[in-house]
């Protein structure tokens, strides 16, 4: 299932840094419209999968605004293509990583950032050399947490790209569509374990990322 | 070195104001707790923004509300001592010394590394993290990384309020040999009579 980790990984790498964005909007930043981006971001988490993948369809079909500027600019179409399952996986991904990313913000000592401005740093590298690092074990968390998300991943993609062969079908999908066959159980079963094992992984090393990080900020206040 | 200070704030439901000027030594700001000590070093530093007032340090303006300056915490070029060391947890005692040691301007500079740990006595600490140390360490380390910081003057906000007597002790002996020895003026807040009697060479008293 090559095409899943690939598809996931994709997903992951290109939406980590909007991720971290949005965490911190959401965690330092007060704007207007703040509590309607964090809606939005929520949404995909309690929206039926099926209506992102009809959404991102109208958006990124070959009609929708989006969809129709990709392809005129840059060539590129992500319908019934494993990019396209790779933009649906972000999507899903993305409010669970924002909600690890940020509660590691908001755990960032905020005087600690005002110690390293005292001390000579301009906002912006003090941001670099202590809220970051000292974010990181949740950043990570939530990658990985948005990783295993993202692999399981159906209802928005079939909807979106369909399940095509070599292209698509990343293993939900494929469960899918081994159930369909009969005689497949043991296909089935060898998917499903996979899938088991790489969710649980995940979630073990989320715990233990976000667990290090609470370790490491308890006992920076033990001074 | 004076410093002329006129600031107030709103905070909440009081108002938080300060009017003083102080020269060389160690000054003290005593006043019972909850009468904004930490918010008006806070306001020095740059931390906090008053709602009007002027601050100048050696001739130098830091704020003026009229004058619309306002300098960021970074250029108002002083060494901050909190009452919790606040020390970077992910960064050993060395790179917590560094810090702004390495972002201070080479020719500004008036320490260096090893005077700094010999003059607090922190050598043997520097591979430490900031979570294995005492709190009189830690505050040794914290007053290091202050000076390191190439600072025309130190804040101090109740250093000692957080160790036992005998470390008070050691670290009160500190900040008098910072201010003898190094001729660092310090502006240093407390709520304890003791301590300002035997530190401080100027007393404001804040009510």
């Amino acid at each position: 299932m090559l095409l899943s980790l690939k598809v996931s990984g994709v997903a992951i790498a290109g939406t980590l840094p909007i991720a971290f964005a949005l965490a911190w909007l959401l965690a330092r930043a007060r704007f207007p419209g703040r509590f309607l981006l964090d809606g939005l971001v929520y949404l995909p988490l309690v929206l039926p999968p099926v209506v992102t993948g009809w959404l991102l369809l109208l958006a990124f079909g070959p009609e929708g605004p989006a969809g129709r500027f990709l392809d005129r600019t840059l060539g590129i179409t992500l319908m019934f293509r494993w990019t396209g399952a790779a933009l649906a996986a972000a999507i899903m991904a993305l409010p669970l990583m924002v909600r690890a990313i940020r509660l590691s913000i908001e755990a960032v000592d905020r005087r600690l950032e005002g110690a390293a401005r005292t001390l000579g740093a301009s906002p912006w590298r003090a941001f670099l050399t202590v809220t970051l690092p000292l974010s990181l074990p949740g950043v990570l968390a939530g990658a990985v947490l948005g990783f295993a998300r993202s692999i399981g991943e159906f209802g928005a993609t079939i909807t979106f790209v369909s399940n095509i062969p070599g292209e698509t079908r990343t293993l939900p999908l494929a469960i899918y569509s081994a159930l369909q066959i009969p005689g497949s159980e043991a296909l089935v079963t060898r998917l499903a374990l996979i899938s088991v094992a790489l969710s649980l992984g995940a979630v073990i090393l989320s715990e233990a990322l976000a667990r290090r990080g609470q370790m490491n900020e308890r006992m920076g206040h033990v001074l | 070195m004076s410093f002329e200070v006129d600031i107030s704030r709103h905070l909440g439901d009081r108002i938080i104001s300060a009017h003083f000027t102080a020269d060389r030594g160690i000054t003290a700001l005593f006043g019972p707790s909850g009468v904004g000590k930490s918010s008006i070093l806070n306001m020095i530093a740059g931390l906090l923004q008053p709602d009007s007032g002027r601050i100048s340090v050696g001739g130098e303006v830091l704020f003026d509300a009229l004058a619309g300056i306002d300098l960021p915490p970074e250029r108002r070029r002083l060494g901050y001592v909190f009452q919790d060391g606040r020390l970077f947890p992910h960064k050993r005692v060395r790179a917590n010394l560094l810090y702004g040691h390495d972002l201070a301007p080479p020719q500004e500079r008036w320490m260096s590394p090893e005077e700094a740990a010999d003059f607090l006595g922190i050598a043997h600490l520097l591979d430490r993290w900031p979570r294995s140390l005492s709190g009189g360490e830690a505050q040794r380390v914290a007053i290091g990384r202050a000076l390191l910081s190439a600072p025309r003057f130190l804040l101090m906000d109740e250093p000692l309020s957080s160790l036992d007597l005998p470390r008070r002790d050691e670290i009160m002996t500190v900040i008098e040999r910072i201010a003898r020895e190094l001729k660092l003026p310090i502006l240093y807040v407390s709520h304890d009579r003791q301590e300002i009697d035997r530190l401080a060479d100027t007393v404001i008293t804040l009510s």
